[in-house]
């Protein structure tokens, strides 16, 4: 149409350019008072971290004297201990071997009790016998080493003798029985691995309880429902679940049997023996490298040298038994939530 | 028109495709092993079976949550327990197989019975009870620890039965449930690894591998999706006649879809439970006596 | 429409009628309603069970007190109930079949297993009651052992100064320790810094140090070096044993109240914040209080483990027969001492005096942990279902955790 006047359609211009953002981090500014808070907390967490450094710093280099004359290989593979000769011959391996015997003798014993006293606390009671029984556990627990090692020594062994006499006497062909003709049968490993076995209980007992009690009601439910017993249920569902927790809280109870020193020290002789020698649990011999050490109270500089190698030897295992327990226990199905 | 589903997992699509996939050839292999007859030793007796509730009451403690239920569920049949959440339906479940006594201060009155027997009697184990009357939960609960085909024959071995053929059994017991194709190349995997409808069949088909004569089944689809549910229902559906089935379900549509007789339950406040009224489906969603039944029913309060 | 259908009605799928609780006849309910639980064990199940136990035990006295010689207590019990659980399998198995036969011998296993743990804890008890009463009089709370020769009864002098060394080693050790060990749990659970992992593994890791070492350790920095300078306060005392004993409590009491303050809600802790308080106001105002009960058991239950520890006082403290209240100059003697000293005597008189002094060490600490129980108690008025707020229990305590910075 005339007139109209036709413009040009408006160009789009350029979007304009986006504005700059900077991603700023907030984070808490703490106050006078936080601050101090903060460098006392501080300051106790990396002392104890500084402390405990120190302690194992100490132990390597106390130890390195007698390590360092005896030779590292050396200590770990010799089995006798002998401070009367010169150069004196020392070694950790039977002593080792003592403390392995006793540690797994006990484990032994006590992992299936620990199981079925688990089990009669989260399966086969009621709300008040449950707090009975942990009561009980708990109380076990909370007796003195010291305690166990008298009770052991003075009234348990001579219970036991009959039952060490009787599998030796219909059991000897098997090597862990057999026991040379009149050797004693106190103080042996069998009996001071049945003492550690009642302090180790209530340590497994509590692991594996939690980790019962966090089984699935619903699988449970289920499996009675399919017209299974109780004992049938706890086949196929709880002990299954459970099964990572029995293992670390197993692998938990074996590091604290490693380091039961006074309860050994008074049931064991502690006088290391050769490795052969030792598997016979029955009869009287052994010792372990706490007991050992508990009995050189007061020795001279070499010796305690030596005895602080002993002692960073052992070290290492419990550590070592209890790192991979807690990661066995962490991994495990059962294991995710409890606290080890 | 295709239907929308908005939550549609991948699981469910593959469903889809499989179930249009059941042709003549899937129809025909099943007839085939259903022919074959698997025999239980020591298991129940076969058929469906009558279940009666003959005034039956629950107590939690010394609170008493269920009164004076009489209902009878009829072998071959499906009975759906509708009403309001809290109105003691999955408790008067729990009866029926002798899992109520499992919470600690439980008690009841009345009886149970399973073809005229109770099943409360003296000296009958609870443990047999449950062999002949099954139950299915609200939340899938196959077990992790063992393979698909163990978790079916986990009845079997938890009830010490044998059985000649495992491998038949298993097949028709998943089968049945509607999981057979999906599962039958991987029978040896960890029954954990299905998805939430999966599982469920799975758990279906773990009950009925026993040959139960009653199958209880407490909100089976509540946590399930629209189409696991669908092939559930579909499950009950052919299990009509072989199995007496009693559902408890919120979802009234899916009575009105799936059973023949309802029972509603009702419970006023700090009242026990009790049946309001009971009958066919047809009747009591069209022309119920009771007018809080109409108002149940037509969505009123729930 | 009402029309009057018993509800047991022989065909109802053929009705089209409903059945309400109104139209329903049923017989009138006069009977009370009882509530009852139905009962798997019969009477005649416990006949059962007695009669394996009694014909067990015939058996087997017939056989190790008749046919055989050298029979024992121990063996004669053992023999009877492995033969008791057979019996009894075999009679069940025979009455109800082996489905349910296993499940009531594992159900007898497991009730022994329970009774297992109960028992050697009521020998072990009452031989040290009925030991330690023997030789125990007042006068051990007053006197300690001067001018004892072995010729003297066991109730001649006292153990008061091995008392007053235990109160003073553990006083001391609780000095070093505690406040460190607060503090540090405080830093492990309430801070967020990066050093938390590394001070965790190390806490959990020196737990694992046996207590023996521990001693060995003070020995062989502290004392042995300076033998020849004739320092008392660098020679055998007390002051030594008291680091020993804060070596190996550091490490525990800072775990257990570790857990005692992870269980204390995050939303209390928000909530303080959020009202403005700083973090130190925070845990001191909120999280200590709230707390407070566990971390007393928690101490409580550290207490009593480090007054029965013997092992780090042996090459500290040494042991002494005299009084020596000074823990800082001195060979002192302590309660765990004196006992694991005068038990190895091979005078009788002093094992029986190592006895009293084992007594009363078993009373403290049983008194201590019935202590740590009172405190931890359930006080509010719960449902006996509800859930308790958890303290530490001994066994916790005495668990030589390692968590690798998994648990967060």
């Amino acid at each position: 149409m005339p007139g109209t006047v036709v413009e040009d359609p408006p160009v789009a211009e350029d979007p304009p350019a986006p504005r700059e953002r900077t991603r700023r981090v907030i984070t808490e500014v703490p106050s006078r008072a936080d601050r101090r808070f903060n460098q006392i907390t501080m300051g106790a967490g990396i002392s104890v971290l500084v402390l405990l450094t120190l302690v194992g710093l100490f132990l390597m280099i106390q130890s390195s004297d007698a390590l360092g004359e005896t030779g590292i290989w050396t200590f770990l593979t010799r089995t006798e201990w002998r401070t009367d000769v010169t150069p004196a011959r020392i070694g950790v391996l039977g002593l080792l071997a003592g403390t392995v015997l006793v540690a797994v003798v006990a484990v032994v014993i006590a992992v299936p009790l620990s199981v079925f006293s688990a089990l009669a606390i989260t399966e086969y009671s009621t709300a008040k016998r449950r707090k009975w029984l942990v009561g009980v556990v708990d109380l076990l627990a909370a007796v003195p080493s010291l305690l166990f090692g008298l009770w052991g020594f003075l009234y348990l062994s001579d219970k036991i003798v009959p039952i060490s006499l009787w599998l030796t006497q219909n059991f000897g062909w098997f090597p862990l029985f057999k026991t040379s003709e009149d050797a004693s049968l106190t103080g042996s490993i069998f009996i001071a691995g049945i003492v550690v076995a009642l302090m180790v209980l209530p340590i497994i007992t509590s692991v594996v309880r939690e980790v019962f009690s966090q089984t699935p009601p619903g699988e449970k439910e289920a499996a009675l429902a399919l017209g299974g017993t109780r004992w049938g249920m706890i086949k196929t569902v709880v002990l299954p679940f459970g099964k990572g927790g029995i293992v670390g809280g197993s692998m938990l109870g074996l590091g604290r049997a490693l380091g039961e020193t006074i309860a050994v020290a008074l049931l064991l002789p502690q006088v290391p023996q050769k490795i052969g020698e030792s598997i016979h649990i029955l009869q009287n011999g052994g010792a372990t490298v706490s007991g050992f050490i508990a009995n050189r109270a007061g020795a001279d500089e070499f010796t305690t040298s030596g005895l602080l190698a002993a002692g960073l030897v052992l070290f290492i295992i419990t550590l070592g038994t209890n790192m991979i327990a807690s990661v066995v226990v962490s991994k495990s199905r059962s294991g995710a939530g409890v606290d080890i | 028109m295709p239907d929308v589903d908005v939550d549609v997992d991948v699981d469910s699509e593959v469903e889809q495709d499989l179930e249009e996939n059941l042709t003549e050839d899937d129809r025909n292999e099943a007839e085939k092993v259903f022919a074959k007859k698997v025999e239980i030793i020591g298991g129940p007796p076969a058929g469906p079976a009558t279940l009666e509730a003959k005034d039956a009451c629950a107590w939690f403690g010394d609170r008493l949550v269920l009164e004076g239920v009489d209902l009878v569920m009829p072998k071959g049949k499906v009975t759906a327990l509708i009403g309001p959440s809290g109105c003691g339906k999955s408790t008067f479940l729990r009866l029926l197989n002798r899992m109520h006594e499992l919470i600690p201060g439980a008690a009841l009155d009345g009886e149970i019975l399973l073809d005229g027997d109770d099943i409360y009697a003296a000296g009958t184990r609870a443990q047999q009870v449950r062999m002949r009357i099954g139950m299915v939960f609200q939340k899938p609960n196959p077990f992790p620890a063992m393979t698909i085909r163990e978790n079916v024959l986990a009845a079997l071995k938890l009830a010490r039965l044998k059985c000649d053929d495992k491998d038949t059994l298993v097949e028709q017991s998943l089968l049945r449930a509607g999981l057979w194709k999906e599962v039958r190349d991987r029978l040896d995997s960890p029954g954990g690894a299905l998805s939430g409808g999966q599982q469920q069949r799975l758990c279906i088909a773990r009950s009925l591998a026993v040959h139960p004569n009653v199958l209880l089944m407490d909100e089976p689809c509540s946590a399930l999706d629209p189409t696991s549910t669908r092939r559930v229902e579909e499950t009950i559906d052919e299990l009509r006649g072989e199995v007496t089935v009693v559902i408890v379900t919120h979802n009234m549509q899916q009575a009105q879809r799936v059973s023949d007789l309802c029972a509603f339950f009702l419970a006023a406040e700090n009242q026990p439970g009790m049946v309001v009224e009971q009958g066919p489906t047809d009747v009591m969603f069209s022309t119920p006596t009771d007018p809080r039944t109409l108002d149940y029913v037509q969505g009123r309060f729930g | 429409m009402t029309s009057t259908t018993s509800a047991t009605s022989a065909t109802p799928e053929t009705s089209t009628k409903t059945t309400t609780m109104a139209t329903a006849s049923r017989a009138p309910r006069n009977r009370k309603r009882t509530a009852r639980r139905p009962r798997e064990f019969t009477t005649f199940d416990v006949w059962v069970l007695v009669g394996s136990l009694i014909s067990a035990l015939c058996l087997n006295w017939l056989i190790f007190y008749r046919l055989t010689a050298g029979a024992s207590a121990f063996g004669f019990l053992l023999g009877s109930y492995v033969t008791f659980l057979a019996i009894f399998a075999i009679v069940t198995t025979d009455r109800v079949g082996r489905l349910v036969a296993s499940d009531r011998v594992m159900t007898v296993v497991v009730v022994t297993a329970a009774a297992i743990v109960f028992i050697p804890l009521v020998l072990l008890i009452g031989y040290i009651l009925v030991e330690g009463l023997k030789a125990l009089r007042p006068s051990f709370f007053f006197e300690d052992q001067q001018g004892i020769t072995p010729v003297m009864p066991a109730t001649s002098g006292g153990g008061f100064h091995a008392i007053i060394g235990t109160i003073e080693q553990v006083g001391l050790a609780l000095l070093w320790s505690l406040p460190l060990a607060l503090a540090a749990a405080v830093f492990l659970n309430e801070s967020r810094s990066k050093w938390r992992r590394p001070v965790r593994i190390f806490v959990d890791a020196m737990s694992g140090l046996p207590s023996i070492v521990a001693g060995l350790f003070i020995f062989a920095t502290l004392i042995l070096p300076f033998a020849k300078s004739g320092n008392p306060l660098f020679g055998y005392n007390g002051f030594m044993a008291s680091l020993a004993l804060a070596i190996t409590m550091l490490p525990t009491i800072t775990r257990t109240v570790e857990v005692v303050l992870r269980l204390v809600p995050d939303g209390l802790r928000e909530a303080s914040l959020a009202l403005g308080a700083s973090r130190a106001r925070t845990v001191w105002s909120v999280v200590f209080p709230t707390s407070r009960t566990g971390m007393t058991t928690a101490v409580v239950l550290g207490i009593a483990r480090a007054v029965g520890e013997t092992a780090p006082l042996l090459f500290t403290s040494f042991g002494y027969d005299l009084m020596n209240s000074n823990p800082f100059a001195g060979s002192q003697e302590s309660l765990p001492l004196f006992v694991y000293r005068n038990i190895r005597k091979p005078d009788i008189a002093a094992v029986q005096r190592g006895f009293a002094g084992a007594l009363v060490l078993m009373l403290i600490v049983l008194g201590l942990f019935a202590i740590a129980r009172f405190i931890g108690r359930d006080r509010s008025k719960r449902k006996a279902r509800g859930p308790k707020p958890a303290t530490p229990n001994s066994a916790q305590a005495a668990k030589q955790p390692l968590k690798g910075g998994s648990n967060a």
